[in-house]
């Protein structure tokens, strides 16, 4: 069995540029069976997937959930609340209980940085990390690529910049991985008070006006501002968030080119995006959406040991695994 | 209790500048004589028991200043016996308990429970610290007199650091009294607070809260201010950071009381440690950077650092086998302190072994007033004989502490403690 991308997704940041490109060009044929009106191969017939959500997710567990089931995988969703983890079973025994019943895969979304790691080492069935703490959400940020990729055509020499609160965001974690591997100029903007203080040395720029930022790039990846951080102190108030960092179409309007428009959702209109943004001829957020799909059944195709020249004979056939 | 004699190994007593292959004679419990000829003049007595030191190095036993030992309170994770036992293994003859216990050692009736468990153990001495403040809770102050009346040596709130500059403040005029230290643990907690690692990059790549290097550095100089202010002596436990070690040297330069303590985790160490959010890396103050380690070698070498302390913290398995930022800081160290310490201080040569045996026994004993760390003729028989050179592999399974939680597992260390005396009784004793 090969397996490209070794046992697990764990984030961005363990892979090679080959790697992330081989994922992004896997997902290529995989976009069409979701176009398809029987939306479904029998790819991973027989596998048997958990989706242990600890965090809630609508838009990423729905999205495992579909591209696991357009693979015709065996899926079960376990969330925290009404579940053992709610009566104070630790994250170890839930991982020994889960792979007492021999299932081939987790999909895992935590609250703790480092928790699809932590039961990547303890189960043999693969792990996908579908978002840590504040750590990594690599399919989020390969399906960023993936979009990128299908609007500029390339990733290379293309500038990115990330706005909004990096210091919590593991989105903004596997971009700056993702698109630096694959040749992209990353720079962040943000309050300061937003960004790790060690964030030069992850290889990005900094911009302290999105005036700047917005000059400078070619997509804007913007962040949804979390009211909590308002609360801990991290920014004085949203309304004046939305005044300095928020993406507005007059800001935009302002830039010499056109400035294509991702953001990773749920969006808060008005504070960090405003809607004729979200809205407008730039905006590819449900593109974004749509990817996702594609990307997480790239992932789980080879992880489950499918090998990626048999991509596009998989959809048709179930392929090899 | 047979009298002892300690032959032909390289003494070692920086208490009197002493450093020569000689003999140690001890009779009953107390040093009698140190020279090179004493094995021929002490041939004749009855029941002398006879311990070839040839290759080995003896020395006042080590004390540690900094350990928890859990008990009262988490006696399924160490007990006063389990770790004076451990500090025996380790070499150490006399270790100072942490009054983070519970209910908290804050009361003579507390101290003295310590006192007996210790006797009971009859392994390396226990000397209790009793806390600054009732509960450790930072507002009302405990009573020290009556703490050093049962036995406490020193008082902190370790674990917690003294929040108020007020309670600090009159903790340290307080204590004058008594000539005990206050010893605290600097972190500023507002700016410490939800934080898992040392902030910086590593903690970025990993999406971990870090705590920054000021946030020691604010309390340290903090604590030396109001050391300024009062004459008491504060003791600044486990230092982390370089500008701990440049603040620490202004005040002595300044001739302030201030006396600072530094654990072999952090001079050997550094955030990538943590790497792989290995919870046995995890301690506070959190491993740093590799120039923080350099300067704080420096620091012993230097002697702005007076001494090394183990801040030996066990924890049950179960609690560091979690996410790392629910799992609880603090590492092991009475059975890996010298090794560590030879390891990365003496063989990389930034100290010899005279100046590790001044940081690891009679400096602590000086700054906090202990019985030990001398091999002066008529002294209580605390010794330490262990081989420089002998290399090892860390197997926690084998440790004496209940402790597993240390981030040496499987690493070959240097250095190992080969019999320990604690007035002239053996409490420890491998391979001689």
């Amino acid at each position: 069995m090969t397996r490209p991308l070794g046992k697990d997704l764990l984030g961005l940041e363990p892979l090679s540029g080959d790697q992330i490109r081989l994922i992004l060009d896997t997902a290529e044929p995989f976009k069409e069976i979701s176009e398809r009106a029987i939306k479904k191969v029998p790819t991973l017939r027989g596998a048997t997937i958990v989706n242990l959500f600890f965090e809630a997710s609508t838009r990423t567990r729905v999205s495992f959930e579909f591209a696991e089931k357009r693979l015709s995988a065996d899926t079960v969703n376990v969330a925290a609340s009404g579940s053992s983890v709610s009566k104070g079973e630790t994250l170890v025994d839930t991982a020994r209980n889960l792979e007492a019943m021999r299932i081939d895969m987790v999909v895992i979304r935590h609250g703790a940085s480092g928790a699809a790691r932590f039961l990547a080492d303890r189960i043999e069935s693969n792990v996908i990390n579908a978002g840590d703490g504040t750590h990594e959400h690599p399919t989020q940020g390969l399906l960023d690529l993936l979009t990128l990729r299908d609007y500029f055509k390339r990733l290379a020499g293309l500038k990115i910049c990330i706005v909004g609160d990096v210091l919590h965001s593991r989105v903004a974690r596997s971009n700056i991985w993702g698109l630096t591997k694959m040749g992209a100029e990353v720079a962040v903007c943000g309050p300061r008070s937003l960004l790790p203080s060690a964030i030069e040395e992850m290889g990005v720029t900094v911009f302290d006006r999105v005036e700047a930022a917005i000059e400078w790039a070619d997509a804007l990846n913007i962040l949804r501002l979390q009211l909590e951080r308002m609360q801990a102190g991290y920014i004085p108030s949203l309304r004046e968030y939305n005044r300095v960092f928020g993406v507005s179409r007059e800001r935009l309007e302002r830039a010499k080119r056109d400035v294509l428009i991702l953001h990773p959702g749920p969006m808060n209109r008005g504070v960090e995006i405003d809607s004729d943004v979200a809205d407008g001829p730039f905006s590819v957020i449900l593109n974004q959406v749509t990817n996702g799909v594609a990307v997480r059944m790239a992932v789980l195709y080879l992880l489950s040991g499918g090998r990626p020249e048999l991509a596009e004979a998989a959809k048709k056939s179930g392929g090899e695994r | 209790m047979s009298d002892l004699l300690l032959t032909g190994g390289r003494v070692i007593d920086p208490s009197q500048s002493l450093d020569a292959t000689a003999d140690v004679l001890i009779v009953n419990g107390t040093i009698e004589a140190i020279g090179p000829r004493v094995a021929s003049h002490a041939e004749n007595r009855d029941g002398l028991e006879t311990i070839d030191c040839a290759g080995l190095v003896i020395a006042p036993g080590f004390v540690d200043v900094h350990c928890h030992l859990r008990e009262p309170g988490r006696e399924e994770v160490e007990t006063i016996a389990t770790g004076a036992r451990a500090a025996a293994a380790g070499g150490f003859t006399a270790v100072c308990a942490m009054p983070n216990t519970d209910p908290v050692t804050d009361n003579q009736a507390a101290v003295g429970f310590i006192i007996r468990q210790a006797t009971l153990a009859n392994a390396s001495r226990v000397y209790p610290i009793g806390a600054v403040s009732l509960g450790q809770r930072g507002d009302a102050l405990a009573e020290f007199g009556e703490m050093v009346g049962a036995g406490a040596v020193a008082v902190s709130d370790d674990g917690k650091p003294v929040a108020s500059a007020h309670m600090m403040r009159t903790a340290l005029e307080y204590a004058r009294t008594f000539g005990i230290p206050v010893a605290d643990h600097c972190e500023e907690p507002t700016l410490a607070k939800g934080g898992a690692m040392n902030e910086g990059i590593v903690s970025a790549r990993l999406g971990l809260k870090g705590i920054p290097s000021e946030a020691e550095e604010i309390m340290a100089i903090r604590d030396i201010l109001l050391a300024r202010l009062t004459g008491g002596h504060v003791h600044l436990c486990h230092m982390s950071t370089r500008g701990s070690v440049e603040l620490i040297r202004w005040g002595k330069d300044r001739g302030i009381n201030v006396t600072a303590e530094v654990c072999p985790h952090h001079i050997s160490l550094t955030e990538d440690a943590v790497e792989g959010y290995d919870t046995n890396a995890k301690m506070n103050p959190p491993l740093r950077t590799a120039d923080d380690v350099a300067a704080l070698q420096e620091a012993v070498r230097d002697g702005t650092i007076d001494l090394i302390a183990t801040d030996h913290a066990p924890h049950h398995y179960d609690e560091k086998e979690r996410e790392f930022a629910d799992a609880p800081n603090g590492v092991i160290g009475l059975e890996t302190a010298l090794a560590v310490n030879i390891t990365w201080l003496v063989a990389s040569d930034v100290i010899n072994l005279p100046t590790l045996i001044e940081r690891m026994s009679c400096a602590p004993a000086r700054v906090f007033k202990l019985p030990g760390g001398t091999l002066r003729r008529g002294a209580p028989a605390d010794v330490t004989v262990f081989d420089p050179a002998l290399e090892w592999v860390v197997d926690p399974a084998t440790f004496r502490s209940k402790g597993r939680n240390t981030p040496y597992s499987g690493k070959t260390l240097k250095g190992r403690a080969r019999l320990t005396l604690v007035g002239g009784r053996t409490v420890y004793r491998d391979g001689v």
